[in-house]
């Protein structure tokens, strides 16, 4: 008889009995709804052992990379261990470098203790002093020690603040994560890919984009950055380096106000459909203003893109500041 | 398994006969591209989480397909109250039902079986509406 482990302790489970039957057997307070693999509920990660494809059918594909499943629709037939949804692991980490980036973004370099297991354009939450925690999306490569993040002013923020007027070289903090779902995955290198965002939800688009192009990806790739006004762009000459360099590659940027006619203007979904108005088969990444990005994703889904090749990251303000 | 909607046929049931889980896969987006795209409806389905909506319309296809979701009269109630009470009623449950007729003639799904999922559709509409 197959066990579960989670949370220290191990469930038995029954022959045809689902791992969430097991783990509501065994008294877990396992969140669930629908109990036929479609809500979503339930849904747990795996951290060892081998899942049966039943339990990750209809998943994200970046989602079962990182090894979610249903627990509803899992019938193990080995040892499973799981846990919940996320990661509470903490690591220590020195800034190691600061690098304006324009007017209002901070580029932030933090050097982790341990090389941490992460995908450019997840976000990890910056800890520090044990009360103040803000999040903030990669947007380097993983494979060393180093995570880069844009850090952007935000008026009376604190965290922000900290770093963009204190914070020096070899200060400590505390990393936690990573989260997020957003991120490239090798595996059909011919499709066509739109980057979109706004402000610094260009941090995980570049992450996202660096990675792509070190896994070779040969379809066209197509990034949008979009700002209220020029202060806003930044990174504008990597990336038109790195258009020069890759030709499947186009760098867009866009402003929201009238500009004198160098670059495209309006509303960033507005820009991007004008350009890209049929979007079947397209994998899209939109991320920035939770507003926008919503707004956009729909827009990307109804030009035809389908819906698990869309990934999102929202960008929800602190309520704290 | 408790569900006040559960249509058995002697033979092969109704989902496994429309394509099951893979139906549905196929049918979700379609489907609700063009629930999004309809004035009359759109704003009863604009939820700011796409991934959640798109969730949320597997289950509904899973079950006007006869397939095995659990959810209840009770379940139905509570899960539209929200909607009943920003103005969804009889005019704009059809038009879904017609949206979801259209995308499956759309996904060559015969008629005859079109017909069974309206059926089953239709018999949750005083549920849905909360009446």
């Amino acid at each position: 008889m197959p066990a579960i482990s989670f949370e220290g302790r191990s469930y038995p489970v029954a022959a045809e009995q689902s791992a969430l039957d097991a783990l509501l057997a065994g008294g877990v307070e396992a969140a669930h709804s629908c109990k036929a693999g479609t809500c979503g509920s339930c849904m747990m990660r795996a951290v060892e052992g081998a899942l049966p494809e039943k339990a990750q059918a209809g998943l994200k594909a970046s989602w079962k990379a990182q090894g979610y499943f249903l627990p509803c629709v899992c019938l193990p037939d080995a040892d499973l261990s799981v846990a919940k949804v996320g990661s509470d692991a903490r690591w220590g980490a020195a800034i190691t470098a600061l690098e304006r980036l324009s007017s209002d973004v901070l580029g932030v370099r933090l050097t982790c203790d341990t090389v941490i297991n992460f995908r450019a354009g997840q976000y990890i939450t910056l800890l520090l002093g044990g009360v103040l925690a803000r999040s903030y999306s990669i947007a380097s490569l993983p494979g060393g020690l180093d995570i880069e993040i844009h850090v952007r002013r935000i008026a009376g923020g604190k965290m922000s603040g900290w770093l963009h007027d204190t914070a020096k070289v070899s200060d400590r903090v505390q990393i936690q994560g990573p989260s997020g779902d957003c991120f490239y995955l090798p595996g059909n290198p011919d499709q066509p890919l739109l980057l979109a965002g706004t402000g610094t939800g260009l941090a995980p688009l570049y992450g996202i984009l660096l990675d792509a192009l070190r896994e070779g990806h040969k379809g066209p790739i197509s990034l949008f950055h979009g700002a209220v006004d020029e202060g806003g762009l930044y990174l504008r000459d990597q990336l038109r380096d790195l258009a020069a360099r890759y030709t499947n590659l186009e760098y867009t940027p866009c402003l929201l106000r009238e500009t004198d006619g160098s670059m495209a203007c309006g509303s960033i979904e507005q820009v991007v459909l004008r350009r890209l108005p049929k979007l079947t088969g397209w994998r899209a990444f939109v991320c920035g203003d939770p507003v926008i990005v919503n707004l956009l994703r729909k827009k990307i889904f109804l030009a035809g893109a389908a819906s698990r090749d869309i990934y999102g990251d929202a960008f929800v303000p602190s309520a704290l500041t | 398994m408790h569900s006040e909607y559960i249509f058995m046929s002697a033979t092969q049931s109704l989902y496994e006969q429309i394509g099951g889980e893979a139906a549905v896969n196929a049918a979700v987006d379609v489907f609700y591209r063009k629930v999004l795209a309809d004035d009359r409806i759109s704003r009863f389905f604009d939820d700011v989480d796409m991934d959640r909506q798109i969730a949320k319309q597997k289950g509904f296809l899973t079950m006007a397909f006869g397939g095995p979701v659990a959810y209840t009269g009770k379940d139905m109630r509570t899960g539209h109250a929200r909607l009943v009470a920003m103005g969804l009623n009889d005019s704009h449950f059809d038009a879904v039902v017609e949206l979801l007729g259209r995308s499956l003639a759309e996904l060559n799904v015969p008629a005859n079986l079109i017909a069974q999922v309206a059926a089953i559709a239709e018999s949750t509409r005083a549920d849905v509406l909360n009446r």
